[in-house]
């Protein structure tokens, strides 16, 4: 089994720069956007990506957290798992478009949940998706906006994202089996 | 979790999961679109053998906000008051493809019986039983004291400290007995108040305090006092004179609402008989949680149903599925397609 880190602390750092540069500029400003993270480590990167977005856009966006739990087609494959909450920001979502944020996009899965989860939260005007790491193998129509890193990868590697918030490091890393 | 037959053996971290997971289903159930796909396919049998309009409406509600099928078995006027066995009744609702069974009886220990049985391979909960429990009210009264105190900070906290008083029939209360268990599984402190003759003989085991005077636990500053129903149809049994004496004696007045300090809450599991146990003062205080503890039953009956059929069919037999394993490092949720 070998492990090799493929985004360094100052790596992730210049990738988000860039995602939020890249927000602001296909949204001619950062107006009437929202970020919604899907748990666990997408809410962190949203906070971060907003952050960044209020900094150079110079307007503060509202941040939320959008759990796709109850919206998985695997739930009944795999041991009960407990939601994680969902916080959608005070002016809603309806006319605004939303950007989705994750760690790491990989079969399509839970963007498709996190999709079902939107519709019945509001009706936004749009929605985006940006994800720190793309590794490949989708299994569904489903293509992100805003990518931090393309990295190849085989089915069985497994993608570690490791932040500093929830982990106390800051890395991505992968790792064969 | 495999089933929810009681709160006595209900572990704190399990009770705390169903509280967390109902913090989330209620949080949905103040979106526009209230229902959830989550348990899409699977059903639920309402398994009634005593009449319970709320507790069957709220598990009813729970089910369909998640999307299970809801099947509803009431006795009467059923093949079980043509003398039908438990067993037969049993093994024809596995035969239709119940996944979960939610079953009120009037014989205490049915539940479990059902559960252990090995008649049906479905979940069971228990909606009730004799004199024995009722965990999803037990679930729901502690949901709702957490909630007013700790609001949207509630999440992951116990009842550490706080004090709760339960007045009433605690001897055929099954709502009484979840309620002691489960709260001082939280790290309540519980003091029952009734009339001696509805007091259970051996109360040895139970962790309580138990009183025969209401002011007397008023005046120890509650931070909850739940009243219970008094039944009327065991009026014929003399366990108390009048209902007028016992509305004087441990009913919630207006005097003794004034009486009890302006941060607690008066909690019934309803129906209520104003002017017996409660009065119409107290019933419409905002001090009274009547109302959200019925809201808050549909969230709890909807996180009891999520961990007991969202899993895998039958995962980690029957305690503590990986849920509470600690999370695996990187993204758990795209690592396994």
């Amino acid at each position: 089994m070998s492990t090799r880190t493929v985004l360094h602390e100052a790596d992730i750092a210049r990738a988000l720069t860039r995602i939020s540069h890249e927000i602001l500029e296909s949204n001619k400003g950062p107006e009437g956007l929202v970020l919604l993270g899907i748990p666990t480590r997408g809410v962190t990167l949203a906070h971060r990506i907003g952050a960044l977005v209020e900094q150079f856009g110079g307007v503060t966006v509202p941040i939320g957290a959008l759990d796709v739990t109850m919206y998985r087609d695997d739930l009944h494959r795999n041991p009960t798992r407990a939601p994680q909450r969902t916080q959608i920001p005070p002016g809603g979502i309806d006319g605004k478009v939303v950007v989705l944020v994750d760690d790491v996009l990989f079969s399509g899965r839970s963007i498709r949940a996190a999709l079902d989860a939107l519709q019945d939260i509001g009706r936004p005007a749009a929605v985006r998706l940006a994800t720190l790491v793309d590794r490949g193998h989708r299994e569904l129509p489903i293509r992100p906006d805003f990518v931090g890193k393309n990295l190849p990868s085989s089915r069985e590697e497994r993608v570690n994202v490791r932040l500093r918030e929830t982990d106390g490091a800051e890395s991505v890393t992968i790792e064969g089996r | 979790m495999r089933h929810l037959l009681d709160t006595r053996t209900l572990a704190r971290q399990d009770a705390l999961r169903i509280l967390d997971v109902a913090e989330d289903m209620a949080d949905t159930q103040r979106r526009e679109v209230k229902k959830l796909p989550t348990l899409r396919g699977k059903t639920v049998v309402n398994l009634f053998f005593e009449d319970s309009t709320r507790t069957r409406i709220s598990f009813e509600a729970a089910a369909k906000r998640l999307s299970a099928d809801v099947i509803n078995f009431s006795a009467k006027g059923s093949s079980v008051s043509k003398g039908e066995s438990l067993q037969d009744t049993a093994q024809t609702l596995q035969a239709m493809g119940a996944d979960a069974v939610v079953i009120r009886h009037g014989a205490s220990g049915a539940p479990r019986t059902l559960a252990t049985s090995g008649w049906i391979s479905a979940g069971v909960v228990n909606a009730g039983d004799g004199t024995h429990e009722h965990p999803t009210q037990a679930l729901l009264d502690a949901f709702t004291i957490r909630k007013r105190r700790f609001g949207d900070d509630s999440r992951g906290r116990d009842l550490a400290g706080m004090k709760v008083a339960i007045v009433g029939d605690i001897l055929h209360s099954r709502v009484a007995r979840s309620n002691v268990w489960l709260l001082h599984t939280l790290g309540a402190q519980v003091t029952l108040v009734a009339p001696p003759t509805l007091v259970p003989q051996d109360m040895s085991r139970w962790p309580v305090r138990t009183l025969y005077d209401l002011d007397e636990a008023i005046s120890s500053a509650p931070d909850a006092l739940m009243m219970l129903r008094i039944q009327l149809e065991r009026m014929n049994a003399a366990y108390f004179p009048t209902e007028r004496e016992y509305s004087r004696r441990w009913g919630l007045d207006a005097r003794r609402l004034q009486a009890l300090g302006a941060d607690s809450i008066v909690m019934h599991p309803g129906p209520m008989n104003r002017g017996l146990e409660i009065s119409a003062e107290a019933a419409d205080s905002p001090r009274s949680t009547v109302l959200e503890q019925v809201a808050n039953g549909v969230s709890v009956r909807m996180a009891a149903l999520y961990l007991l059929l969202a899993g895998a069919e039958h995962d980690a037999a029957d305690s503590t599925p990986a849920m509470n394993a600690p999370a695996p490092v990187g993204s758990e949720k795209e690592n396994t397609p």
